[in-house]
């Protein structure tokens, strides 16, 4: 078990982690509050202000999996695997038209969750059910994600335990994770990210000067994963990778930008450590300032050709990033970097922990089962909560094929984008009914989820052209496949404004225009 | 003007066949690459003159 261990990397490692837990339960007295309190526990008592949101945002966007995963994509096909690029450039222009008028709503009507908001909006029980379900549903398979890049770092470190051993350090690293989480709520993941972002930074920084610089530079790096993927595809004609998009896909690399940029902020997490934010000033503020981790992401993504181009060898992708770090770096610093990727799953686990604990107990429980609670129940609920989600993001990892988590993963973000209508729609205009929306949101999960079925895998593009029982085969004769959430949640677009001309509803609405303005609530 | 100054960025980066080559390299970085990363800090100053803009 430990025979391969290395020894060095593996004490700095734990030095970091546990220097992140004390700092994970003496969160519970920082900006101290009754953590009794919904409010206090699940959202910081809403007084972060711009630094702690551009941490705690940072850390909870840029996660452990991203860092492990999209280099992964570089390092298998190439340009492709930049379009998470593209999409952290279109999301920031957008949400500085989106959210200062979904904080400055929330702000004025106490709400903590997306559901909250849809409910206060249209009054329709129904919608603000499907918009809560989708947030769990999607967040679920997220974290188990997170323990896959936990997982990854530490099995880097040397560590390789059979049976239920094998396991061991996650379950370790999660129980902690899960004791400071109950404790100090969203107090804690916002301390923690200090820590984790600045540790991420040091690591980028190093990668990027010291990494070419052993490897003889950028042009060396470039020719020789050039040079990589030419030798691929000569032997898998099929193959689509290179240096740039091959033709087919330019549309699945647009496409999949902007439908995951559409899908980030329906996620719970990314409400959660929005809402929290003291003022509209300060959201405002991060959208400004946040590209920079967008920035640290694209030379992240840089790292996969760097794995090329050092001739790593790995068992999966997903383990180019912990091997290059092995081989470029001294054992203190790798140990450095992988307690920076390990941190790097713990913040946004916690947060979406929180995230979907607050959804779970507002807009599930207390609407349909017990709708008496007090705030404290509340906050007693959420904590709890919060230890099933970790402890059901576990279990996946345990019994069931890592691929499993994968595919939920992908399909989570086909599902998340379909509360967007309501979501985003709902913050300019009351002209779509409630009703027409929950239909629209419905035949958008469907379409979404059955175009993702190849019959054989799951998978998030579809080409457009569709073979429709009963009705025959449709082409939009584009020639290109498209991110399925994309398509998905056009028709779920249609299918509600379609409706909402027919379906007219006279059912209140809690907001008035006024509530929208964050500068004028300043 | 303050919402074709926050489209731009956005035109740009989805624009794909406008980088989608290696040439021009610089410092040896393809241009598919290097363009999008300059795009980011790009994107960050369209944000910021749009604030500056629609604050008074």
């Amino acid at each position: 078990m430990f025979a391969h261990l290395n020894v060095v990397a593996t004490a700095v490692f734990v030095f970091f982690f546990a220097l992140v837990s004390v700092l994970g339960f003496a969160a519970a007295r920082w900006k101290a509050g009754d953590l009794a309190h919904i409010d206090e526990w699940g959202l910081g008592g809403r007084r972060f202000g711009r630094w702690i949101t551009w941490f705690l945002l940072g850390g909870d966007l840029y996660t452990a999996y991203t860092v492990i995963a999209v280099p992964a994509l570089v390092f298998g096909v190439g340009a492709f695997g930049f379009f998470a690029v593209p999409y952290t450039i279109i999301i920031y222009p957008f949400l500085y038209l989106t959210l200062p008028r979904l904080w400055a709503v929330s702000h004025k009507h106490g709400y903590m969750t997306a559901a909250d908001f849809v409910l206060g909006r249209y009054s329709h029980k129904g919608l603000a059910l499907a918009v809560a379900a989708t947030g769990v549903l999607a967040t679920m398979p997220y974290i188990a994600l997170q323990l896959i890049g936990l997982e990854k770092v530490i099995s880097a470190l040397g560590f390789s335990g059979q049976g239920i051993m094998a396991h061991a350090p996650i379950t370790i690293a999660f129980v902690i994770l899960a004791l400071f989480t109950y404790r100090s709520g969203l107090r804690a993941p916002a301390m923690i990210a200090f820590v984790k972002d600045a540790m991420i930074y040091i690591f980028v920084i190093a990668a990027i000067v010291i990494i070419p610089y052993e490897l003889g530079g950028f042009a060396a790096i470039f020719e020789a994963a050039g040079k990589a993927f030419d030798a691929r595809v000569a032997a898998n004609p099929k193959l689509a990778a290179g240096l740039t998009l091959q033709p087919g896909q330019v549309g699945p690399y647009i496409t999949l930008a902007v439908g995951s940029a559409m899908a980030l902020f329906m996620y719970p997490h990314a409400l959660t450590g929005t809402l929290a934010a003291s003022s509209g000033r300060a959201i405002r503020f991060n959208m400004m300032t946040l590209p920079a981790y967008s920035v640290a992401l694209g030379l992240i993504a840089l790292l996969g050709l760097m794995a090329i181009a050092a001739g790593v060898k790995t068992a999966t992708p997903q383990d180019a990033v912990p091997q290059l770090v092995l081989w470029a770096f001294p054992n203190w610093f790798a140990g450095f970097c992988f307690a920076a990727i390990a941190l790097g799953a713990l913040v946004p686990a916690a947060v979406m922990s929180i995230g979907a604990a607050n959804t779970f107990t507002r807009n599930i429980w207390k609407p349909f089962i017990h709708p008496a609670m007090s705030p404290r129940q509340e906050s007693v609920l959420a904590k709890v909560v919060s230890l099933l989600v970790k402890l059901g993001a576990l279990v996946v990892i345990f019994v069931m094929p890592t691929r499993f988590a994968l595919d939920l993963q992908l399909l989570g973000g086909v599902w998340m984008v379909q509360i967007f209508p309501a979501m985003i729609l709902g913050l300019f205009t009351r002209w779509f009914s409630g009703p027409a929306l929950l239909i629209g949101w419905a035949a958008g999960m469907i379409v979404g989820t059955a175009l993702s079925w190849t019959g054989t895998a799951w998978s998030p593009l579809h080409a457009l052209k569709w073979d429709i029982p009963l009705i025959g085969h449709f082409d939009l004769g584009l020639g290109f496949a498209a991110y399925n959430g994309l398509t998905a949640v056009l028709i779920n677009f249609l299918v509600a404004a379609a409706l909402s001309l027919a379906l007219r509803s006279s059912a209140a609405d809690q907001t008035s225009p006024a509530d929208y303005d964050d500068r004028a609530l300043a | 003007m303050k919402f074709l100054l926050l489209f731009v960025p956005c035109i740009l980066a989805l624009w794909v066949p406008l980088y989608n080559s290696v040439p021009p390299s610089l410092f040896g970085i393809p241009f598919f690459f290097w363009f999008q990363l300059v795009l980011v800090p790009v994107s960050a100053l369209t944000i910021l003159a749009a604030d500056r803009i629609g604050r008074d």
